[in-house]
């Protein structure tokens, strides 16, 4: 296809993605540079009965002119970077300066906002994604084994918690795991404890995310393994059969290998998905004892007095992006290696 | 049911089978049917059983059923507005990401040059940005030029961010259309653009229709881009949803957003059982080809 033809072809989806996908990019890279205007104070001379005065102000007026004029605040250069919400070096130093051992350590850079995301996050994502892999490879393993009339009702039912609205499906569970709801009433009869709250605990809170990370995330990779099994291919397995193979060593010798690409697919998908999560969070309420780093962002825009904290949340945007890069970029190099020559055409 | 295998293998298959069923149905049945009833059955201080059989609904209104949590989020707390504002945002951001998806996944499909490959993993990557991010990108433009809050920026932000996907699996699936199609069409004389108005459009519904359903999918349960880009009037269910959980302290809101959550998923229950076979196709396809 010519090159003009192609660009006739490609620049509404291009121009979409350019402008609400690339251009914000640089977008928060700028911002992140700037911090909120300091309130404009004045000292005037307040006179009574009992003499003068000097008193400070904030001059509304003129803070609000300010702002008008440079709506982006004032150059901070890394200042946002580095202060206590995001990487707080000083605050680390400090710490480790103070610490008697390494747990003391730990646990201090574990309350700064940025880590305690962090570490959440980061425990999410690779807690949630090997486990959905192995759930919906059993799943798929246990489906393909069933008579036909049963597989469909089966699929239909295994996809539900995929398709669900993240938020509406955290909802659901959280009510179910309620003090009064039927879970968490049942969890309180079975350990025999009437104040266990899942909400209380942060441990308990964190299994509850992940446990519902898995059940969100499990029918993707059932689906995706499902297809794959119906590809394995019949003279290989039978082979396998007539050398004698045991079932288990068909599975591990015949059809693991065969789906060992759609497992690095999966994988790609599934390590974007979870590095983002987020909704979980606002529906289980779960802020006290878990955030993620796209919550903390949400929550610089939601801070009580309705200020938005443009240029904390764009610098927690750049840390994320760049946490989703090193992430990804393992997995991108290995796909690209191996699919060059099949591009060509 | 495999006759060579042992039976202690079929049965550790059906059970484990089993228990995943009732993982992924019971939580929304449960909801279903609890929706129904008045909080104190909900959650109910005294006996689970009571969620089932209402006896608090009984008390509080003479009958084991009530549809005061839908009445009251629907009518009195205008959740059918919200409703209204959904059906507009899913169906524009799908038609319009389609329209763009298949022009630039044919392109992508049919170019043949380098660049294509390399505007595809660039796709990737825009894949891979957390929506949040993107949105903290948005808010102070938006403010400052005053788009935000309108139903079409949110429209608008959707469809790009949809793009990537769209692109990935249309132009996979155009992969899979032989290239001799619309080629022996423009030995014929027809320019590449009538080529693809008159050969390819007639076959490509069935991928259309499958990558129509992810977006969908994406519109409808987008949280992070309808909470933070839309006024208060403007907003779709999910975000109506999370502030009906802002006000639940009072006896009966809670119900309100019960009854919120069962019909925001009934029509993604009536999708499935009607798109089944293309949800599962759409993500073999990715799969195979991606």
């Amino acid at each position: 296809m010519p090159h003009h033809t192609f660009f006739k072809f490609i620049w509404p989806s291009a121009l979409t993605m350019l402008v609400f996908i690339a251009l914000p990019i640089i977008s928060i890279t700028i911002q992140s540079f700037y911090i909120d205007h300091e309130q404009v104070l004045v000292t005037v001379e307040n006179c009574g009965p009992f003499g003068c005065k000097e008193v400070t102000k904030v001059d509304v007026e003129a803070t609000r002119a300010l702002s008008e004029q440079k709506p982006l605040g004032k150059f901070n250069g890394f200042g946002t970077y580095t202060n206590r919400n995001h990487l707080a070096f000083s605050h680390i130093s400090e710490a480790w300066n103070a610490a008697p051992n390494l747990g003391y350590f730990i646990g201090e850079v574990l309350n700064l906002p940025f880590y305690k995301a962090l570490s959440f996050t980061l425990t999410y994502t690779f807690i949630v994604t090997p486990c959905v892999i192995i759930l919906g490879f059993c799943i798929a393993l246990c489906v393909n084994r069933l008579p036909s009339i049963f597989k469909g009702p089966t699929i239909f039912v295994s996809l539900l918690p995929m398709i669900i609205t993240p938020l509406i499906g955290s909802l659901v569970l959280f009510w179910m795991i309620d003090a009064e709801g039927i879970i968490g009433s049942f969890l309180k009869i079975i350990f025999d404890d009437p104040s266990l709250s899942l909400k209380a605990s942060p441990t308990l809170t964190w299994i509850m995310l992940i446990v519902y990370g898995i059940w969100h995330h499990a029918p993707f990779a059932f689906v995706v393994f499902y297809a794959g099994l119906q590809t394995v291919p019949k003279d290989t397995l039978e082979s396998a059969m007539i050398d004698g193979a045991s079932k288990w060593e068909q599975t591990r010798y015949v059809v693991v290998p065969h789906l060992m690409p759609l497992v690095v697919f999966i994988s790609l998908i599934q390590l974007m998905d979870n590095f983002r999560v987020f909704e979980p969070i606002v529906g289980f309420n779960a802020q006290a004892s878990a955030t993620s780093l796209s919550w903390l962002i949400y929550n610089d825009f939601r801070s009580g007095d309705g200020a938005m904290l443009f240029g904390s949340a764009a610098a927690t945007s750049i840390l994320t992006i760049i946490g989703v890069s090193i992430l990804l970029t393992p997995i991108i190099v290995r796909t690209w290696q191996s699919s060059k020559p099949a591009v060509r055409g | 049911m495999n006759k060579a295998s042992p039976n202690w293998l079929n049965f550790l298959s059906i059970s484990f089978l089993v228990l995943w069923l009732v993982l992924a149905c019971v939580p929304f049945l449960w909801t279903f049917w609890g929706s129904f009833k008045v909080q104190a059955d909900f959650f109910s201080k005294q006996d689970w059983q009571n969620a089932i059989f209402g006896i608090r609904t009984l008390v509080e209104t003479g009958s084991s059923f009530t549809t005061d949590g839908y009445e009251g989020a629907w009518i009195q707390e205008g959740f059918w507005k919200a409703a209204l504002n959904t059906a507009i945002v899913t169906l524009s951001v799908v038609a319009i990401s389609l329209t763009l998806g298949t022009l630039g996944g044919y392109a992508l499909a049919r170019s043949g040059f380098r660049y294509a490959f390399w505007i595809l993993i660039a796709a990737l990557i825009f894949r891979a940005m957390p929506h949040i991010t993107l949105v903290s990108g948005y808010l102070l433009p938006f403010f400052e030029l005053g788009l935000w809050g309108h139903l079409s920026t949110t429209i608008i932000v959707l469809v790009a961010i949809n793009q990537p996907f769209t692109l990935w699996m249309l132009h996979s699936f155009f992969l899979s259309i032989p290239k001799d199609l619309d080629e022996s069409a423009m030995v014929d004389g027809c320019t590449r653009f009538q080529a693809f108005r008159h050969v390819i459009i007639p076959v490509m519904w069935p991928g259309v229709i499958t990558t129509g359903l992810f977006s969908f999918l994406l519109a409808y349960n987008d949280f992070a881009i309808t909470a933070l880009l839309l006024t208060e009037e403007n907003q779709t269910m999910v975000p109506k949803i999370a502030s009906f959980l802002g006000s639940t302290q009072e006896q009966g809101n809670v119900m309100f957003a019960v009854a919120a959550v069962v019909s925001a998923t009934a029509p993604l229950f009536v999708l499935v059982m009607f798109f089944q076979r293309q949800i599962v196709s759409g993500l073999t396809a990715g799969a195979v080809k991606g």
